[in-house]
């Protein structure tokens, strides 16, 4: 599902990432662990196609990526990729829903209005779907962006630093519930986190930096 | 969910800058919007007055107060010529129809025209009611006249010296008119006028016993029976010491070009409006870009292309400038309307606000195109936000 070889980046003359090698089977469950600055969020940005490698080969659900550019890449990365970035960034104009229903307007593929309200539902948010970003609680606003990277069901499913700020209990849900809908969606699931708690969660683990 | 529909909510997140565009850019719209219907339509109705008529023979004077007297009935007449030499310039051989006005009175603000049934038939009037004078202080009324004053055919009126209006002035009160008939609008000058025969002017004014050597009549509208008169015809008259000749066509053309400036002006400063428009949806979408870097990122990072996020910013700025156009044709419309029925209740001309000009298509055109060039620069700027820094930064 996931394959890295050889993987450089470099941002002017520092390597920001160097990755020999990265491999993940479909559904498999994965940690990125690494001080901050080691590269994790830059390993999540070039699976997802957002960053180019300065060297090497990434293929993403049998995609190579340097095969794929401009509008042709964008759609690729909505359709098969979901991403819970670290600040979440929920659009504060649009409601709840509307945050939902973007996900699969931008990439192209057909609303399915039943979609968002069963995720809304099992996420326990169906009396939010009216609200806007800023009436949500931290971790409220949080699932919504989980249901908003699983909208499209993909096959990938990146999250960056996810369990930041939170207590242990609310540590403990937010990584059983990515990881119960990465399985839902049948995605592989790549967490990149510095939090030593997420460890005992998770048996597969790639580690960066020295 | 729509590209319009996301574009409208984020328009709706800051209703007081939205507001303040739209009634920026409405307000050039309709400065340009009035100008372009009132002189539009003073002119063509200006250019209908003076249809026909080659050449206004009247007393020494301004050549243009001449043409603004005895043409569009806007001004005094500044005096008299003598009937028996307005006969001798109708016989003329270059004169193909001459037509007499007697002027002096007023009936409520409205002239009374002392003249000859060719001036009923040069505007191709028609009888909504009764027929035409016959004989000496019988009176015709022109459909403003008739609809403003509430009276008809068999009404008496009696006129006033001068154009006092109702006031206390010089009335004629020991001589009525009988209103014999009632003519339809035309869009002409016609329909602001009285007319009756020309000897009902003398009559009111006790010349009317006198013998016709000593009348007077105060100009004359002449048509050509050839287009060469023009060469020698007005010369010719203005030779005489006591004729005065204008031409129609000259005096408004002149009268245009003086206007002109005035509307030239105007106009600008309607464009002025609508660039400032410009300027600040420029500013505003540029503000809304700093504040919406980060939901252009989670756009692409969702599989926007950029060319959408683009479209997304430039559609907000055309949005805004068809609110603009729309509000400010409404405005404009309704100003012009409400200009028209002022003047109304001044005698003068009807100006109406229900008339589209197809150059309005072209304000229209404008106002969108103002609206998308201040959104060009903040959408290709749109266009290149760097996804990965922004996420990476947030």
């Amino acid at each position: 599902m996931l394959s890295l070889k050889g993987v450089r980046k470099r941002y002017g003359a520092a390597d920001a990432l160097v990755l020999e090698r990265f491999e993940a089977a479909a559904g498999e469950h994965w940690l990125v662990l690494g001080p901050s600055g080691s590269g994790k969020t830059t390993l999540l940005h070039l699976i997802a196609g957002l960053l180019a490698p300065s060297e090497g080969e990434i293929v993403v659900a049998g995609q190579p990526l340097a095969g794929l550019a401009g509008a042709a890449l964008d759609r690729w990365r909505g359709r098969t990729v979901g991403i819970v970035p670290q600040k979440l960034h929920l659009v504060p104009s649009l409601t709840v829903r509307q945050n939902l229903a973007l996900a699969p307007w931008l990439a192209g593929l057909p609303q399915e209005p039943d979609r968002a309200g069963q995720l809304l539902a099992e996420l326990g948010l169906a009396d939010k779907a009216s609200a806007r970003p800023h009436e949500l609680s931290h971790g409220e606003a949080q699932r919504v962006a989980v249901a908003r990277a699983v909208m499209n069901r993909p096959k990938v499913l990146l999250a960056d630093e996810p369990t930041s700020n939170l207590d242990d209990a609310a540590c403990a849900a937010t990584l059983e519930l990515l990881a119960a809908q990465a399985r839902a969606c049948g995605a592989t699931l790549v967490i990149a986190t510095h939090d030593r708690r997420a460890r005992e969660r998770f048996d597969r683990q790639l580690r960066l930096g020295r | 969910m729509t590209l319009a529909g996301i574009s409208l909510a984020y328009l709706r997140a800051r209703p007081l800058a939205a507001a303040l565009n739209v009634l920026l850019l409405a307000l050039g719209v309709a400065t340009v919007t009035v100008l372009l219907l009132a002189s539009r339509q003073i002119e063509s109705r200006m250019l209908r007055d003076a249809e026909g008529i080659d050449l206004v023979v009247g007393a020494k004077g301004s050549p243009m107060q001449l043409v603004l007297s005895a043409v569009f009935h806007i001004d005094v007449p500044a005096g008299n010529i003598p009937l028996a030499e307005a006969k001798a310039l109708a016989a003329h051989r270059a004169v193909k129809k001459a037509i007499p006005l007697a002027l002096g009175d007023s009936f409520r603000g409205y002239r009374i025209v002392g003249t000859t049934h060719d001036y009923a038939a040069h505007y191709g009037a028609r009888l909504t009611a009764g027929g035409l004078w016959e004989k000496p202080m019988q009176a015709v009324l022109g459909a403003q006249v008739a609809r403003a004053t509430g009276i008809g055919v068999g009404a008496k009126l009696v006129g006033a010296h001068g154009m006092a209006g109702e006031g206390p002035g010089a009335a004629h009160e020991e001589t009525s008119y009988e209103v014999v008939g009632v003519l339809a609008p035309s869009g002409t000058v016609l329909d602001r006028l009285v007319l009756t025969a020309v000897e009902s002017v003398w009559e009111v004014h006790g010349t009317g016993g006198e013998p016709e050597q000593y009348q007077e009549i105060t100009a004359l509208l002449i048509r050509y029976a050839s287009p060469l008169a023009a060469a020698t015809m007005p010369r010719q008259v203005n030779a005489n010491p006591m004729l005065q000749a204008a031409s129609p066509a000259y005096e408004s053309a002149r009268l245009f070009r003086m206007i002109g400036v005035g509307v030239e002006v105007l106009r600008a400063f309607g464009i002025v409006l609508m660039l400032a428009a410009g300027l600040s949806v420029f500013i505003a979408l540029t503000q809304a870009l700093e504040e919406r870097r980060y939901d252009l990122a989670v756009m692409r990072m969702l599989g926007a292309a950029r060319a959408k996020l683009f479209v997304l910013l430039v559609l907000e700025g055309v949005l805004l400038a068809a609110a603009g156009a729309a509000l400010g044709l409404a405005l404009g419309h309704a100003a012009t309307g409400a200009i028209g029925s002022f003047m109304a209740a001044q005698h003068q001309g009807p100006l109406t606000g229900l008339l589209w000009l197809n150059e309005e298509w072209w304000v229209v055109g404008a106002a969108l195109g103002v609206g998308l060039g201040a959104a060009l620069v903040p959408g290709l700027r749109a266009m290149r936000t760097e996804v990965a820094h922004a996420l990476a930064e947030g």
